[in-house]
């Protein structure tokens, strides 16, 4: 199959963004895949965390912006812990999905939640503040 | 009168997590420390905010440890103590953040205009770092009446207590502080190698099932390894083990139930302080009333 980059990723502009919000050089990630090994949610996600930073490299997001993954990270910080050149991939989910919620996109309906009387608050708050603008 | 110390309870402590409320400040009595609630506390958030603009997460933990830099000054202490990993985990990280980045503790600090400004010298611990390096485990063995001799008990960190490594309490990879803690209370440790991996966290609220799978992992290698129950210290682990094990039954037939515990009730008990008014076993949902009889 013949894979051509289209743009420089360094100029993509959602690229930048996700940069500039978790603070982390996403081009310092060379796929070692340890993230992925070690993610106790690796088996609910569509994009694993290694590939993750293959689209972000490739200046893809919107691929990203489409996949399950940062809203299934549980934000354990599992890889960031044990990434080798200590990048922090749990702010690198987030920044995705701030990408999101920053355009007032609510993830979930807090309304709409179930056994609302039996949850901890610590859940709801933790999940309202990953989950909603 | 025991030594005060300023106690963050949060919010899940004052409802679903009563057991670990009492268990923490009875316990923490016995050793000779009065637990004083925070004055005035407010909830830590529960998750920090990972973005680099991010100030709004970190508004209300610093609120709080501004109340705790007054309120340590009336008691000449300046140890905060939380149990829970989540208010640990945020206070703790808060803490480091604005210590490290002036420029953000100075928006905040503008921003809180009726409060003093933070100077940082609040001396954030979880219970165990303080039963380890403040109370000390021989002052612990001698508290002891009932030892836990037999009860087999598995060691569960989760995810804030280690992670990320600024705020870890122990190894990140082999921790062995709860493990020490038990020992000492009699009880058998057993080895257990999901000890710091994650529950499943919030994801509780909207994704159960991905939680139910998590739970029957790791109860099923904790019932592997020999385990009765399961230790550990934070209530959103707690409901995640003991609640979603439900979730796990239904789709796994070959699970079997475990009760969850925290390493305060197993304090608690040992210590002698078997009343309900202290470990409210009726906010568990897998009873360990069977499982620990013998030293009830």
């Amino acid at each position: 199959m013949k894979y051509t980059i289209k743009e420089d990723p360094h100029k993509n502009e959602l690229v930048q963004k996700v940069i500039e919000i978790s603070g982390e050089n996403i081009f310092s990630c060379y796929q070692c895949g340890r993230c992925s090994s070690g993610c106790p949610m690796a088996e609910f996600m569509d994009v694993l965390p290694n590939q993750v930073f293959m689209f972000l490299q490739e200046g893809d997001v919107d691929t990203l912006l489409k996949a399950k993954t940062p809203w299934i990270c549980a934000a354990c910080f599992t890889c960031t812990v044990r990434c080798p050149v200590g990048l922090d991939l749990a702010a690198v989910m987030e920044a995705i999905r701030e990408l999101q919620l920053r355009k007032n996109y609510d993830y979930i309906d807090p309304y709409k939640v179930e056994d609302r009387e039996e949850l901890p608050p610590i859940a709801m708050v933790s999940n309202f503040r990953k989950f909603t603008p | 009168m025991g030594k005060k110390i300023m106690f963050y309870p949060g919010c899940t402590l004052k409802g679903v997590a009563k057991n670990l409320e009492d268990s923490t400040v009875e316990s923490a009595r016995v050793l000779g420390y009065d637990f004083i609630e925070l004055p005035g506390w407010t909830c830590c958030g529960a998750v920090y905010g990972l973005a680099q603009d991010s100030v709004k997460f970190t508004i209300a933990n610093v609120r709080n440890l501004i109340k705790a830099q007054n309120y340590g000054k009336e008691i000449d202490d300046n140890r905060l103590i939380a149990v829970c990993s989540m208010c640990y985990n945020n206070l703790k990280r808060a803490h480091i953040d604005v210590m490290k980045n002036r420029d953000k503790l100075k928006t905040l600090d503008l921003f809180m205009d009726e409060e003093a400004d933070y100077e940082g010298n609040i001396n954030v611990l979880h219970y165990l770092q303080f039963l380890k390096n403040d109370v000390g485990f021989d002052k612990i063995k001698s508290a002891v009446k009932k030892p836990l001799k037999g009860l087999k008990v598995a060691p569960y960190y989760g995810c804030l207590l280690l992670r990320p490594d600024e705020v870890a309490i122990d190894d990140r990879e082999d921790p062995h502080i709860l493990e020490d803690l038990l020992k000492v209370l009699g009880a058998e440790v057993v080895d257990y190698p999901l000890k710091n991996e994650c529950c499943g966290s919030y994801h509780t609220v909207d994704k159960k099932e991905i939680v139910g799978e998590r739970t029957y992992k790791l109860v099923s290698v904790a019932k592997e390894m020999g385990a009765d129950v399961i230790a550990t210290s934070c209530p959103l682990c707690f409901f995640n083990l003991d609640k979603r094990q439900e979730i796990a039954k239904n789709k796994h037939n070959d699970f079997e139930h475990m009760p969850i515990v925290y390493f305060t009730q197993l304090m608690a008990i040992a210590f002698g302080l078997t009343s309900q008014d202290v470990l409210h076993f009726d906010k568990h949902y897998i009873s360990p009333e069977e499982v620990l009889k013998k030293w009830l």
